[in-house]
Formats: structure tokens, sequence, C-alpha cells
């Protein structure tokens, strides 16, 4: 779509707004959304301020390290989050966990939970710790395996690897 | 006497529905399919004890839906004709659920006191047993989860609307905001722009979700608005004894019961003048609850509501002039 301004670049900025009584939507480029000043204070748009505040948060690119490039559920990347500041869906919150959790902690000043208790929820940390869990099955199983055949450089670095996994479940 | 600061109480829970995708990854089916789905749950016979009503955006006009911004019914993103947007309301407008805004679901309830543990109360009953049936997103770490990370954790804004003109004109507000901010509160003008906030209204409410449990938040908000509404009287007090200050009221008060033309942001200005008259009983012929209505009963869209047709700047201005002189002469 057509900036409705210029009419020549492509919109990409959408204003809603109560002028008097009379509602508008304007779709505009970021050229024409700064000139008319829509680029700052969005009166009642807060969620895409947050899109911008989301985004500057992970403008130093952290590495994936929950290891989805897309949430199963709704096949978001991280970085269709971070472009629209809105999770995709509650399956994201997991999926995406650890890239998620500086800039929850930079919003709230927190990253548990405290109050009301849902009936019906998924638990991420229980499923976290069983994650874990199996992890540590899987590399005394390469434990082993590396015994066996005696290569003891990897069974060191092994060793190493679950006593740390180990350390951490135990947090 | 906090009738004479406080206007309303207001509680708002952001909740998703775990089985769908969160607003911006939704289709269009899935959308309808969702507001059905609540539609039937709530409007078929009693809910939680209350009857509700449904009313889809894309059935209403222009006028209705900017009056219903207008009255804090819905937010501004949700005034647009978009299929899949429900709004499920009581009769009386005190509950109050939009379906189809940033999150699946956005529990509100408003209440004309200061009272925010009984519109929690009520909230929070509504929301456990919506969470029977619709089964919300729910993480034990992280609380209700949103779209938007900034409503994790208990998904609950509380807020209090406050008419604080002493305040303002002692530039107490704009002196204390960073304070507040400290404490995991916000306050903002309710209407128009921070700097110069119309009718002098003020909101104040939680900012942090995450961390901190619903009650601690309402307590904590709620020892803030005391004080707030303490020094506002105090400084009122002291503004009173002023004649030049009585003299404005009274002029306010004249230019509203006579004049034929008027702005919408100088019956604001002039209402909020009117309002703190009354409370400091300069003016005993006008009841508080009719300033508070009129001050919704004013603005451009809700004029346009009560004539049932578009009217341009002018004709509003004359309209709401007529409106005023009616709501506050002699009975």
């Amino acid at each position: 779509m057509k900036c409705q301004k210029c009419k020549a670049r492509e919109a990409n900025t959408h204003v809603k707004k109560v002028v008097n009584g009379e509602y508008t939507e304007l779709m505009l480029c970021s050229e024409c959304a700064h000139v008319m000043g829509y680029d700052n204070v969005f009166d009642f748009d807060v969620p895409d301020m947050f899109g911008g505040l989301l985004q500057s948060f992970f403008a130093g690119a952290l590495p994936a390290r929950s290891g989805a490039s897309r949430c199963p559920e709704c096949s978001s990347t991280f970085g269709d989050i971070t472009n629209n500041g809105k999770v995709g869906c509650a399956k994201c919150y997991e999926a995406f966990f650890e890239e998620l959790l500086p800039s929850i902690k930079r919003i709230h000043g927190n990253t548990s939970h405290c109050g009301k208790v849902s009936a019906s929820g998924d638990f991420i940390e229980e499923k976290k710790a069983q994650n874990t869990e199996n992890e540590i099955e899987d590399l005394k199983t390469q434990l082993q395996k590396a015994i066996e055949e005696q290569n003891f450089e990897l069974a060191a670095t092994l060793r190493d690897k679950i006593k740390e996994k180990e350390a951490e479940n135990n947090e | 006497m906090s009738d004479a600061v406080i206007i309303s109480s207001r509680i708002r829970l952001a909740r998703n529905l775990r089985d769908y995708p969160f607003p911006n990854r939704m289709t269009d089916n899935e959308r309808q399919e969702v507001a059905q789905k609540v539609k039937d749950l709530m409007c078929n016979g009693d809910f939680c004890g209350y009857k509700f009503l449904a009313v889809s955006m894309e059935d209403l006009s222009e006028i209705e839906r900017v009056s219903m911004v207008e009255r804090n019914l819905i937010s501004m993103e949700f005034a647009s004709p978009q299929k899949g947007k429900l709004l499920i309301t009581t009769e009386d407008e005190k509950i109050s659920i939009m379906v189809g805004e940033e999150d699946h679901l956005r529990i509100q309830v408003i209440l004309k006191s200061f009272d925010i543990e009984k519109a929690y109360e009520i909230a929070d009953k509504l929301d456990t047993e919506l969470d029977k049936y619709l089964h919300f997103a729910f993480d034990k770490r992280l609380g209700f989860l949103t779209q938007c990370p900034t409503n994790l954790g208990t998904g609950m804004r509380a807020s209090v609307m406050m008419h604080l003109p002493a305040l303002r004109e002692s530039r107490t507000v704009s002196r204390i905001a960073n304070n507040l901010s400290k404490l995991g509160l916000i306050i903002r003008g309710a209407y128009g722009e921070d700097s110069d906030p119309a009718g002098d209204m003020y909101q104040i409410s939680n900012q942090v979700t995450l961390g901190i449990s619903e009650k601690s938040a309402i307590d904590n908000l709620k020892s803030i608005t005391e004080q707030l509404v303490n020094s506002e009287l105090k400084t009122r007090e002291k503004m009173m004894e002023s004649v030049e200050y009585q003299d404005k009221i009274g002029r306010s008060y004249g230019i509203l019961i006579t004049a034929r033309i008027i702005s919408y942001k100088e019956a604001q200005k002039l209402l909020s003048n009117l309002r703190t008259g009354i409370c400091d009983g300069i003016i005993d012929s006008v009841e508080l609850h009719t300033v508070d209505k009129l001050m919704q009963m004013i603005k451009p869209a809700n004029i346009m509501k009560i004539k049932g047709r578009k009217l341009d700047f002018s004709e509003r201005d004359k309209v709401r002039a007529e409106l005023i002189r009616e709501e506050l002469k002699f009975r």
C-alpha cells in the first residue's frame, strides 16, 4: 500500500487517532510520519512504541540461545517478535524464553510472577527443568561412550558440562 | 470527602486463550471463533450473576465507536470496525470485556468511587469463572501470558481517575511524576496533552505487573492516591482564601449558565473550576454528579450521539452550550 500523504513511498506506519470526535486512520511512510510528528508520541498506541523499545533492547543482537529458530506453535521467529514488539503466541514465551528474559527484566525489574495463579496454566519452568534433565541424561550416555573409547579428553569436557548442567538445575 | 478529588477507580485484566495465537498472529476466522466462544459463554442467560450484552464493533457507526472511547469504555485501538472485535458489557457499563483488542480479552471494571479493591474483586471473580471455560495462557514463572511483555504477570492495570486542579496549579503534579515512577506508578493527563491535561483530570496507575501481586499493587496505588487526595485538598483550602480564586469560580459558573456558544476546551476548563467551587462550598446550587455527567456529555462524539447525527464544529459548540445550560438551570 502506498503512503496516503506522498502517494509515492510504501506505507509502513499505521496511525489511528481521534480529533474532535472524528476517528481517522492513516497509512503513512516513515518519512511522512516523521514530518507529521507521528514518530514520537502516539497518544494511545503504546504497543507500537513498545515495538521500538523491544527492538532497541535487542539492537546488540544476542545469539539465539534457546536453540529454536521458529516457534513450533505459531512459527514466529524471534526477529518477528522484536520487529513488531508483539509476541506471537503463548508458546513463543517458551521457545524464546532466554532471548525474551533480558527485556522482561528491563521492563518489570523482575522475572518471577507473584500473585494470582490460573487453574489452566502451562508451566515453562517445569518443562525447562525436564529439558535439562533430558540433556544431562544424554551427556551421560556420551560420557560413557567416550570412556569406553578411551577418549579421555572428550570425557573430561563432558564431565564438566554435566556438572555445570546439574548445578544449573539445582539453582 | 474523597469524591471531591476522585472520579473513578478502574481495574483492567489482560487475558489470552492458550489454544489460540495472540491477536497479531490470528486469522480473521480465528478472531471470529474466539469472539463467538466468549459471546456464547457470557451472553446466554446470566454469567457470574450478571446479565451481559454483546455488540460487534463492525455493526456500530463511527460516532458510537468514538463515543465509547470518550466514555473510557474501549481503547482507541479497539475503535476500528474490524471483524471479530466484540464488546461485552453490563447494561450500566460498569463491567466490560473487549474481545480482540491487544489481547484476546481485556476485562475491565470501572466504579465511580474510590474503591479499587471492590473493582478488583468483581474482575477477579469474573476472571476465575472465564478461565474455567476458556483456559487462559498462564505460566508459573511469567504469570498470565500477554501479547506485549509489558503486561506479563498479573496482567492487571489498576488506575484511579483524579481531579487535581490545585496540585496542577501549584505545579506539584509535574514535580512528583518522577518519584511516582520509582514506586512503579505512573501519572498522566487523562485527556489531552500531558503538559495541558484537559479539565485537570489525571490518571494514576501501576506500571509493573510482573513480580508484584495484585494486592500489593493495589495497596501501593491506594496509599499514594490517598496522599494525593490529602495534598490536593490542603492546597485547595489555601487557594480558596483568595478572592481572586473565588472570583474565577464565580465567573466560570456565570459563563456556563449563560453562554450560547462554547468550545470543548473552554467547557472543560470552566467545568473543572465549577467542580472545585462545588467541593469548596463556593457554589451550592449545583450537584457534583451533574458536573461529572456534563464532563462526559460535552465531548464531541458524545454530543453527536445525543443528537443522533454528524455535526460540524460550530454546530457542536452551540449544542454544547445548550446542553450545559439545560443541565445547570435552577431546579
